[in-house]
């Protein structure tokens, strides 16, 4: 029912191409994340699922049917903005009714489906406020009330957590999660914060200055990823990279290795560094090794670990976790 | 923002403004232009003929020209000083924390709201008059002879109606401007230590230069237009003392009929705003990237 | 200022403003104050402080039919040029705020620059051809000529006040099924209703007050309340209490409506250039 599928979809503005070219299938029910650093054009694709910018060239198809010249208002989709964009002259009640009102509902069915969808986000008391009277976690849950009461096909996310503290981040995350179990409806989610990605995905995408990088589930691209920039962008914190000998002996132009799969000994392994920068959060700790042949490594420690400013330590990496790249960046097999 | 289907919605919804505009601009003023060249008066319609330079000649040898060209810049010269002065003045006074701001503001700002006919005709008859005047009474009760101002002094009188009326506009916007300050900048300045003089030269002057200009530019263009207050008060007498250019070429238009030559006077009257105008259109064409 | 202002310091200010601010509006203050005197009283000299108060100067300018019908063509036009102008801005600042193009500046500073030409560079031809179609000394005829005079401020003023609209509420509306007049009814006016009031009001004074075309394209018919106080420049006889009861009557709704629109007033005549 909710799939969508992009074909060769690219996006200019002026001389600026933004997107070069997409190819792209969300299945039904699915939820993706498409994910990149500032500038990708994350949101401009977003944008153009929602017909809120035309493409330039490609087809955007929504269950099957060619939606490219489609209005935004008759797409049958749903979209939370960033900064909520709800309506600052009507009450959440309002709010919520609004497209409702504007596909010709009679009243007895909006007034069923706005309590409804209220009572889903314990928007109830408040119904009668104004956008202006709530907290910012409050005014989240009135626009994701105003998406989810039009049944769309779709739901489209555009980074709707960043303008939120971390604790309600963190909050909202399990609530959109929970809310994707219970209506099953396809949810395209945008967002720079790669642990939002990883938690909430069933498939990610991570773009690159318009282009697709890798698609796929979360563990594939944490264990498998195709290239330097896939596997430096997920997994916090990054992981290490090194080149030079160490890269040769490996047999490739870049080795990668995460934080955690790093070994760490006071007397014997595999480099040799001094211990820079320590970070203590209580269930891990990430040292900051200089090592000799020049690089930093972080190295994740499980619980706490002895060692002071400067001190000599040896790292080993293990084997199975050792990523290798070509000079162009890609991943190589074996 | 903009997708295809509004995109040609929008030119449509632009162009009855464009197009009146652009209509209220061309038609008059090629016309201004067209009848420049034109020997045409209207008590004597039918002797209407190419006259290639002749207003213009004539209208520049006048020196009823000269006089209004000077009393022109007489007044708008006078006029801006007293009101960028007088509102910097007042800019800083408001600034102050004050008991009843809000009425003394609204005390400081009514002149600019009255219609220019009364203003001028409340100066004229109530203040300036000088057997009934205010001013008049005054002197008296000191002892000196009354001023007839509008008939000794009459660019001066203009001056000071005219700079009544727009000192609200200028304290109003200087005062904008300052209130835009940052009050930090000015906290920091204490702490480097400098007192309420070094402060306004070198922190506050220079921020409202940019207000100062504007003042400038906007008023300049207005006041070339001075003319309610002079057709009520001393009608450009006694002789052409306080005749400035827009009198000149209404007198030319209205009173004498001679389209040509007023023609030829509004072209110089254009050409003279133009200059000011494209300074304007630079500062605000700035501001529009902001 | 977290510090504390010396109170010594806040009376000087105090005094010096109200002393200034009294000073400026004393010409205002005369006025109103002669309208309620006799003519007798209005010419005293020394001025009269205090004198017999009466409302007959009032009574006899109300009653002068013409003073009302000057009234109402300043009402007419006024109002007439402020809604005309209306219909034409609102679409246009619309297209220019959210379809802006390459050349949207450049179509709004030409539009703010036909306000910079002197109306005495185009009396003649405005004055041939309104003699030439009848629209001289008409309320129509000015009021085209006020409308399109004061257009390029409300599109101005419109436009700012539209791009101060976020733009996710409106493609948020988009996106929950409203077509393009339910967009600008249900969403863009409501929010944009006190930035249009504003508007209007600053228009009205700038109509209300205008004193060059009012002036030489009216006579007797269609003259608004400009010309008709212009009239009284060389009366006969005692006229100074009864002009000082017109004067009152014909700036007291303006200086109202422009106490409340000081702020507007620096975004409408600065053209933005002044923060």
């Amino acid at each position: 029912m909710g799939s969508i599928r992009l074909e060769g979809v690219q996006k200019s503005f002026g001389d600026v191409h933004v997107i070069p070219n997409v190819d792209l299938d969300i299945a039904d029910g699915e939820f993706v994340v498409f994910v990149g650093p500032s500038g990708c054009g994350k949101s401009t694709l977003l944008r153009l699922i929602a017909g809120l910018e035309d493409v330039s060239a490609g087809r955007v198809i929504i269950d099957g049917e060619n939606a490219t010249e489609t209005p935004p208002a008759k797409r049958r989709l749903s979209m939370v903005f960033q900064s909520y964009a709800l309506y600052p002259h009507m009450s959440v009640y309002n709010n919520i009714a609004f497209p409702l009102k504007m596909s010709g509902e009679e009243k007895d069915a909006i007034d069923q489906k706005v309590q409804a969808a209220a009572k889903t986000l314990n928007l109830t008391d408040y119904l009668d406020r104004k956008p202006r009277q709530l907290s910012g976690g409050q005014r989240q849950r009135v626009a994701i009330g105003r998406a989810i009461v039009r049944q769309p096909v779709a739901f489209l996310f555009d980074e709707p957590l960043s303008n939120l503290d971390a604790a309600l981040r963190v909050n909202m995350r399990l609530e959109i999660s929970e809310l994707h179990h219970q209506l099953k409806t396809t949810m395209v989610y945008v967002t720079h914060d790669q642990v939002e990605a990883m938690t909430m995905a069933d498939k990610i995408v991570v773009l690159q200055a318009g282009n697709v990088e890798q698609v796929g589930s979360p563990l594939e691209l944490y264990h498998h990823p195709r290239n330097l920039f896939v596997a430096g962008f997920i997994g916090s914190p990054k992981m290490n990279f090194l080149g030079g000998k160490i890269a040769a002996a490996h047999k490739c132009h870049t080795i990668g290795v995460r934080p955690e799969h790093v070994g760490i000994d006071k007397t014997k392994g595999d480099w040799q560094g001094t211990v820079g920068v320590a970070e203590h959060l209580g269930a891990d700790t990430f040292l900051h090794v200089k090592a000799e042949s020049g690089e930093t490594l972080t190295v994740r420690v499980d619980g706490e670990m002895d060692v002071d400013h400067g001190d000599k330590v040896f790292l080993t990496p293990e084997p199975a976790k050792i990523h290798r790249f070509d000079t162009n960046g890609l991943t190589l097999q074996g | 923002m903009a997708t295809a289907h509004t995109r040609t919605l929008s030119r449509f919804m632009m162009s009855p403004a464009v197009l009146l505009l652009f209509l209220w601009m061309i038609v008059p003023l090629s016309m201004t232009l067209f009848f420049s060249f034109q020997r045409y008066n209207l008590l004597h319609p039918e002797r209407q003929r190419f006259g290639g330079f002749f207003n213009y000649s004539f209208f520049v040898t006048d020196p009823a020209f000269f006089a209004a060209i000077s009393n022109t810049l007489i007044l708008v010269g006078g006029v801006l000083a007293i009101t960028i002065i007088g509102g910097i003045l007042l800019a800083l006074l408001l600034d102050q924390p004050i008991f009843g701001q809000g009425i003394v503001r609204i005390l400081f700002i009514s002149p600019f709201f009255v219609m220019p006919t009364v203003s001028a005709l409340v100066w004229k008859n109530m203040l300036m008059n000088p057997v009934f005047g205010i001013f008049a009474n005054m002197s008296m009760g000191l002892g000196l002879k009354p001023i007839d101002w509008l008939a000794d002094f009459p660019l001066l009188s203009i001056v000071i109606i005219v700079a009544w009326q727009w000192l609200p506009f200028a304290t109003l916007i200087l005062l904008t401007a300052l209130q835009s300050l940052d009050e930090e900048q000015k906290e920091a300045s204490e702490m480097d230590g400098a007192n309420f003089a070094n402060r306004f030269v070198f922190i506050v002057l220079p921020h409202l230069a940019r207000a100062i200009t504007v003042v400038i530019l906007i008023e300049t263009i207005f006041l070339l237009s001075v003319f309610a207050e002079i057709l009520v008060t001393t009608n450009g007498g006694p002789g052409v003392q306080s005749t400035n250019l827009t009198f000149l070429i209404y007198g030319r238009a209205l009173l004498n009929f001679d389209i040509g030559g007023a023609s030829a006077g509004g072209v110089i009257a254009i050409i003279l705003a133009n200059i000011v105008a494209i300074f304007l259109m630079r500062m605000i064409g700035r501001n529009l990237e902001a | 200022m977290a510090r504390a202002i010396p109170l010594r310091r806040k009376i000087g200010f105090t005094a010096l403003a109200w002393l200034i601010g009294l000073l400026i509006f004393f010409p205002i203050f005369w006025t109103i104050l002669t309208s309620f005197k006799s003519e007798g009283d209005a010419i005293a000299s020394p001025p009269l402080l205090f004198f017999n108060f009466t409302l007959e100067n009032y009574a006899e300018v109300q009653s002068r039919s013409d003073y009302l019908k000057h009234f109402m063509n300043s009402v007419v036009i006024c109002g007439g040029s402020t809604i005309l102008a209306l219909i034409i801005a609102v679409p246009a600042a619309w297209s220019m705020a959210f379809s802006p193009t390459k050349r949207t500046k450049d179509i709004l500073m030409w539009m703010l620059s036909t306000k910079m030409l002197p109306p005495v560079g185009v009396l003649v031809p405005i004055y041939l051809l309104f003699r030439n179609w009848g629209l001289l000394d008409t309320q129509f005829g000015l009021t085209i000529v006020l409308m399109l005079i004061n257009l390029p401020i409300i599109v101005w003023m419109l436009y700012t006040y539209f791009r101060e609209i976020p733009a996710d509420i409106l493609e948020a509306c988009r996106m929950d099924g409203a077509v393009l007049w339910k967009e600008i009814v249900y969403i863009l006016l409501p929010m944009a209703v006190p930035g249009i009031a504003s508007t209007l009001l600053l228009n009205v004074i700038l109509a209300w007050n205008e004193a060059f075309w009012t002036l030489n394209l009216t006579a007797a018919k269609a003259a608004p309340l400009t010309a008709f106080i212009a009239s009284y420049s060389s009366p006969e006889g005692l006229f100074w209490a009864k002009l000082s009861a017109a004067s009152t009557m014909a700036i007291a709704p303006i200086l109202v409506l422009g106490w409340f629109s000081q702020r507007q007033l620096v975004r409408g005549l600065t053209f933005g250039a002044v923060k």
